[in-house]
Parts: structure tokens; sequence; C-alpha cells
């Protein structure tokens, strides 16, 4: 009985997980290649809405999740222009999507279903069968969900991506030495857009998870998960895989907080820990986190 | 013999916020051509329900008010180099702090209770600041991050509060002295009959005119400034660099907290959970299209304020959600014109 309690709770855990996860790897591509995203919130958000739409209009849960990819492709993308063509600066950029995301979201909500809150019902993703490993509360519906696995397979290409390819190494190399990798030939411009664009894929499948699981949008269900990814990037130390298991930290808390309410600890103590353990490891109590050493910094071809 | 070019340069860059809130209105004429409707008559529709009468600028000065604090919080922070992305998370403290001190000194006099809560207000706020700014001056953690974090701490923070400080059975704090309350235009201008715009506006003035003063006509501002522009050449003239980002985020973090002087203080009488939605976050576009100078920051409230107001004057024929898209549209205009103006600039010398 404790132990079908315990892989219910794990179930639970792995699926809150999963959109922290997709959207902080994500991050973690975009800020390796030197680009501060912090416009994964407005691209969760914006991903989610893709999602409906495009199953919506199709009746396809697979479309949904094209739609999301594509949505998060294009929100990203306005990012690169403005911070990767234009130079502007990242942070900026990245409140102003999120911002866009919230308006935005809405506005085609109330121009199409009507209701500044809900969409209409649309089609969730398909379930596989488990055999009798689906009759495990909570494990058949998580371990049944595709989408489950194309998050695990990309969160995994991700890393390898990153630290096994020549694209991941100029990648990487953007993003600590744009000089460096300018002298050897590299377009900066053109790897620091990739990055940003491979953000966009991955948190808007982020935000297609969330719209899949309760079959609709809603107003704001996005709600901060974007920063607790963007925690989630630090805590990783931006790696993909780090980011994920800090993902799995996150979502063990929020899994205790609806498991405990409130009884043995204050809820918000747990609501707050994401963040306190993100604030201490930034000030290097728990090892140094250390961002790409041009994170942020605009590159400027001209000034060298 | 530069002067002339100086003063063209600095009228180009000013000229950038404009063409970026132009540039935006055409996006949104586009957004209102989508659902159907004719962009002209909304927009005019929405200039005459906003400015038409005493009811609708009452309205937009209320709104202009928080974005005035959040705005030279931000922009105080930004002179000296630090993106305070925490004013969110810093008003909302600070407003709570407002509301349990004016509902607690009750019985005290308002020449002891009204400065005391003011006083609280601001303290709570630049105590939230606190945290950053010491992991930013002595361990050179990023505030940006740090600053976002005690959002979400100080929002999970102020509901734990409120089990104890709230009314029961609701999410507002019990209400303030008679003495704490900040007087409505309306009670001495009948023109505003209606409108919550209260005296808040003119301490928000004040502190835009005493922002301007301590940047620009003091020795700790000139420091200040010097930090921002190159914390290293700071160091190097004498200037004690950890000592001045800690003093300007707190200050920052004090100017958030006033936020609580308008909406506790002078319009509901207490603390409400979730009263702010995002007026920090706004306050960061309103120093950023403020080009982070008091007075730019006290227009380009106002023309926030103008466009949220005038989003409801228009909600029966768009969604009111088009001015959300329309501010946030502004921010990546400006920041993109501002790039491009610099680049032309710089190519032309």
């Amino acid at each position: 009985m404790s132990l079908l309690i315990a892989l219910a709770f794990f179930a639970q855990m792995v699926r809150i997980s999963i959109p922290y996860a997709l959207a902080a790897v994500g991050g973690t591509m975009s800020e390796r290649g030197g680009v501060i995203n912090i416009a994964l919130e407005g691209i969760l958000l914006l991903g989610a809405l893709g999602y409906v739409l495009g199953a919506y209009w199709t009746g396809s849960a697979w479309a949904g999740l094209a739609a999301a990819a594509a949505v998060g492709l294009v929100t990203a993308g306005v990012h690169a222009i403005v911070t990767v063509g234009y130079k502007a600066d990242q942070i900026t950029s990245s409140l102003g999507i999120n911002l866009v995301a919230f308006g935005l979201t809405r506005f085609v909500l109330k121009s199409i279903f009507g209701s500044s809150s809900n969409s209409a019902r649309v089609a969730g993703l398909p379930e596989w069968s488990l055999g009798g490993f689906g009759t495990v509360p909570g494990l058949g519906s998580l371990f049944g969900n595709p989408l489950v696995w194309i998050a695990v397979a990309l969160i995994a290409l991700a890393h390898v991506v990153l630290f096994r390819t020549p694209f991941g190494l100029r990648l990487r190399t953007v993003g600590e030495h744009p000089e460096t990798a300018a002298t050897l030939g590299l377009s900066v411009a053109r790897l620091r857009t990739w990055g940003v664009l491979l953000s966009g894929i991955l948190a808007g499948l982020g935000g297609a998870w969330l719209a899949a699981d309760q079959r609709s949008f809603t107003d704001g269900m996005s709600g901060g998960r974007g920063y607790i990814a963007l925690a989630a990037m630090i805590v990783g130390k931006w790696n993909p895989l780090g980011a994920a298991l800090a993902c799995l930290l996150f979502g063990f808390c929020e899994a205790l907080q609806i498991r405990l309410q409130g009884a043995a600890i204050p809820n918000e103590f747990l609501q707050m820990l994401p963040y306190v353990v993100t604030m201490i490891v930034l000030a290097g109590v728990i090892g140094r986190a250390r961002p790409p050493a041009a994170d942020g910094v605009p590159y400027h071809a001209e000034d060298r | 013999m530069t002067e002339p070019r100086r003063t063209s340069a600095a009228l180009l860059q000013a000229a950038g916020p404009l063409v970026a809130v132009v540039l935006a209105l055409v996006v949104g004429a586009g957004f209102i051509a989508a659902v159907g409707k004719d962009p002209f008559a909304v927009y005019a529709h929405m200039a005459s329900g906003v400015f038409g009468n005493a009811y609708g600028i009452g309205q937009v000065l209320f709104r202009a008010t928080p974005l005035i604090f959040t705005g030279l919080a931000v922009a105080l922070a930004f002179r000296a180099g630090l993106f305070n992305i925490g004013a969110e998370g810093q008003l909302v403290i600070g407003a709570f702090a407002a509301g349990i001190v004016g509902a607690a000194g009750k019985a005290l006099p308002g020449v002891v209770l009204m400065p005391l809560t003011l006083l609280s207000g601001m303290a709570a706020a630049a105590l939230w600041a606190l945290p950053p700014a010491l992991l930013k001056a002595k361990l050179g953690a990023h505030e940006v991050i740090n600053t976002i974090m005690m959002n979400f701490i100080a929002l999970a923070f102020v509901q734990y509060l409120g089990h104890f400080a709230f009314v029961h059975a609701t999410v507002h704090t019990a209400e303030i002295g008679a003495g704490a309350r900040i007087a409505r235009f309306e009670s001495f201008l009948p023109g505003f009959r209606g409108s919550p715009l209260n005296l808040s506006l003119v301490i928000a003035l004040v502190a835009a005119a005493l922002v301007g003063w301590l940047l620009w006509r003091t020795k700790f501002g000139y420091e200040l400034r010097a930090v921002g522009l190159s914390p290293t050449a700071a160091e190097y003239a004498g200037i004690d660099v950890p000592r001045t980002w800690t003093i300007a985020l707190c200050l920052s973090g004090a100017l958030a907290g006033l936020v609580g002087a308008n909406f506790v203080q002078g319009y509901k009488g207490y603390f409400e959970s979730g009263f702010s939605a995002g007026i920090g976050f706004l306050g960061i576009a309103v120093a950023l299209l403020g080009r982070n100078h008091p007075v730019g920051v006290v227009i380009a409230a106002v023309f926030f304020a103008a466009l949220g107001y005038g989003g409801l004057v228009i909600n029966t024929e768009v969604p009111k959600e088009l001015v959300e898209i329309l501010q946030a549209i502004v921010i990546l205009f400006a920041i993109t014109l501002h790039v491009v103006i610099e680049r032309w600039l710089r190519r032309r010398t």
C-alpha cells in the first residue's frame, strides 16, 4: 500500500516537473549561447495557447503539439531579432515578451472563444496502453503519455547536442568567448539565434504539456513556471541534465505541498523553497553557479 | 563645438520613445482591424474617453501614481547600473507593512500615524531589497535573478502572514486608522467626484523631484551615476561601489514601497492580496520609456496609465487586453530603436 502511495507521489512529481524541465532546458540552450531568456514564462503561456488553437482547429492533439512548438519558435524568434539582430537589452526584451504574452493570450481568448478566462475544451494527448503496468495509479497516465517520452528524449538530446556535437561546442563558444568564436570563423549571430530558437521550441512544448494536461487554456496558466524554470536552469548550473534534476527537486517540493496541505510545514514555505535554494546557489554557498561568460552581453562585430 | 551635436543627439534619443509609441499604435491598429473594427474610431473613442472629462483624467492620474513610484524605483537603480526586477515584491511587502502599521496605530493622531505608516511601507520594502543588494555588493551575485526570486518569496510570505493578519474569511487586512488616510481630490475638487485620485499623486511628484535632486545635485547622486556608468572606473576614483549599490537598491525598494500610499492609504483603506497586478513590472517599462529620468518617468507613467484606462473605455468594442499588448510592444520597439539610434549616431561621429 505504501509502495502505491510512493509510486503515485513519484508520478505526480514527474508530471509537475515536465513543463519546468522543458522550459529550463530551453533556457539553458539560449543562455549557453549567450542570450538571457527570461521570456520562458511568456513562451510557456503562448505555447499553451498554441496547443489549444492547433487542437481546436484540427481536432488533433499532434497538430496542437506542432502548433505549440511553432508558436514557441516564433516568439523566441522575436526575442532573437530584438537581441541578436538589433543587439538590444536581453532582459528588457524578455520582460516585454512576457507582457505581450499575457495580453495577447487574453486578447485571442476573448476574440476566438468569447471568454477572457477559458478556452473551449480540446483533445488531450492520446494515451498509450501499458498493460498491467498501467493499472498502477498515476503511473499509467504518466508513462502512457507520449509527451513524457518526447520530453525525456528532448532533454537527453539537448544534453548530447550541447556537449557531444560540434554545434554544441560552437554554441558554448559563442556564449563564453564570442570574440574567439568569430576569430575561428563562426557566425556568432547565427549560432546565438539557434540557441534562442531552440529555447522557444522546448518552452513551447512545455506550454503544450500544460494545456494538454487540462485539455483547455486558462488565463495566465503558466503561473510563474517560466521563472521556476529559470531558477532550475541556474541551480542546474546551465547544464540540461542538471536543470532537469533541479526541476525534479522543485517538482518534489510542489508534490509535497499537495500531499501535506500545510500539515507539517506551512505550504507557503515549501512554495518559497525553489527561490530560496536558487538564491543560495547563486551566492555560491552550494558550489559556485557560474553563468556563461558572455551571457547577456550583446556581441558587436564592429567593436573589435 | 560639440555642444550642438550633443543636443541634437539627445533630442534624437528622446524622440526614440515617441517613435516607439507611434509604431506600437500602428501595430495595435492591425489588431483592431483583425477583430473587424475601425482603428481610427477606436483610438478616437479611447482618447475622448480618457482625456475628455475630469473623471477620466482622475482615473488616469490615479493609475499613474503607482507607476511613477515603481518607474522611479527602477530608474534610480538603473542609474546605479542595477536592474531592479523586484519592485513587484518590494511594493507588496511595503503595502502590507503600511496596512499593518496603519491599522495597529489606529488610536494615534494623524501627525504621528501618517508619517509612521508611510515610513513603515518604505522601510519594509527597502528591507526586502536588502538581500539582493547585499548579495550583489558582497558576492557579485546577479541582482536580476535575485530580485525575481524575491518577488515570488514576497508573494508566498505575505500569503503566509495573511493567515494571521487578514480579516477572517477575506484576503485583506483590517481597516487603517483615519489618521493614516490620504485625502482624495474629490474632497476639495468636486470635479473629481467618484474618482479614487488622491494626494499620493503629490507624494509621487515630490518623490520624482527628490530623485532628480539626489541624482544630479548631491555628491551621492554623482557617485551613484559614476558607478552606473562604470563600476571599475568609479572604484579607481575612490568610490565605495558595494556601498553605493546597496544604498541604491534599498532606495529603489523604498520608492516601490510607496505604492502602498496610493492603494492602502489613499484608496481602499486596507492591504488586499493581489492588488498590485504587475505594477512593478510595468515600472520597468515606465523607466525605460522615460529614459530613467524623473521627468520622463512621470510622462511615461501618465502615458501607460492612459493606455490602461483607455482599454476599459474601448472594452465593449475591442478586448481591453489590446492595451496590454500595446504597452508591451512599446517596450520592444523602444529598446530596439534605442540601439538603432545609438549606432546611427556613432557611425556619424
